[in-house]
């Protein structure tokens, strides 16, 4: 299976960058029209990644004029241009497949990710501890 | 009509320039040992006969191993023939490479398939079975009726019943190859073929 593993490392794309289920993403797919190329914004929020190795896909859904749309993208696909990470959301499950119950403001809204996690990363990074004080101070208000 | 021995390895996707997702199976394909060439003259026919992977000398038969180190090369452990074999240039004891193969050429593949053990004759042939509701019991995944009564008061040789599945030799044609890596003897094909992981394979192609 190794040698599987190695065809699959050599077309896998690492130039995406780490999304995760409740993220808010926007998809850039190229799309042939005749012989032009242009490319095509999906955004919406990442419902769940599927799979592994070349065969791996994200599933990504978004409310259009008051429906539903749900598209599946293989990740290692040369037709996905770029990822743009809008929001990383905080979510508890895997798999978002409860969205599609939701309706109106909840469908699309999905709690951020919390910026406590930024303050403890600045804390590690900066030495004055009067700068982590004022932070800190501020998140529960917000 | 070219051809190459090899070993399963497994299964991918393969994305292709345009983006589509082609499903592939990877195939370890050679080197191959020709081990013997036939003859019109000497054996009334032509043919190539040629070895894959390698076994130990303890695992050969003495005739078998002569043959081997009259040429040199190491002991075959999966020997086949292939008529007709355009041989230009080639000798007993030459290697044949995944580079008599080219992108885009269709190909037949043929294996050992997975053995399955005794099988019913839903599996094993594809009968619809039973109805599953109107009262009906222990008729879900039987054949029914196998035949006439008194005449012919037995049954036709030829009827399909259950038994022993899989585990026979079976050739896929029409498989097209999409990608050929010679550095490390590896064959892209576009689709499924028989047999496990590991199991060996013989790949023909008409020249």
């Amino acid at each position: 299976m190794d040698k599987v593993k190695l065809i699959e490392a050599a077309q896998n794309r690492t130039d995406l960058p780490a999304f995760h289920p409740g993220d808010t993403v926007s998809v850039f797919v190229k799309v042939i029209e005749g012989d032009k190329e242009r490319i095509q914004q999906f955004k919406g929020i990442v419902m769940g990644i599927k799979g592994s190795g070349s065969s791996k896909t994200f599933r990504v859904r978004k409310i259009s004029n008051g429906v539903g749309v749900e598209r599946i993208f293989p990740i290692n696909s040369p037709k996905i241009a770029k990822v743009e990470i809008l929001k990383e959301g905080s979510v508890r499950r895997a798999k978002l497949y409860y969205l599609r119950k939701l309706t109106g403001k909840a469908a699309t809204k999905i709690k951020e990710k919390k910026k406590k996690l930024l303050v403890v990363e600045e804390t590690k990074t900066s030495p004055e501890p009067e700068v982590i004080d004022a932070p800190v101070s501020e998140t529960p208000e917000a | 009509m070219i051809g190459l021995l090899g070993k399963k390895i497994g299964m991918t996707t393969y994305f292709e320039e345009s983006g589509n997702a082609i499903p592939c199976t990877v195939v370890e394909a050679g080197p191959c040992f020709i081990t013997q060439i036939k003859t019109t003259q000497k054996d009334g026919y032509e043919a190539v006969k040629f070895g894959f992977g390698t076994k130990k000398e303890k695992n050969t038969t003495k005739p078998e191993y002569g043959q081997f180190k009259k040429l040199n090369i190491p002991a075959a452990r999966f020997i086949k023939e292939v008529r007709d074999f355009p041989i230009e240039g080639l000798k007993e004891g030459d290697q044949i490479k995944v580079d008599i193969f080219k992108q885009g050429d269709v190909v037949k593949v043929s294996g050992i398939t997975k053995g399955k053990g005794f099988q019913g004759v839903v599996k094993r042939h594809g009968f619809a079975g039973g109805v599953r509701t109107h009262g009906q019991s222990d008729r879900e995944r039987a054949p029914g009726s196998i035949g006439a009564s008194s005449y012919p008061s037995r049954v036709l040789k030829g009827q399909r019943m259950a038994g022993r599945t899989g585990g026979r030799r079976v050739t896929v044609r029409n498989l097209k190859i999409i990608k050929i890596i010679p550095d490390s003897n590896i064959l892209l094909i576009k689709g499924a073929i028989p047999g496990a992981n590991t199991g060996f394979v013989e790949i023909y192609k008409n020249a």
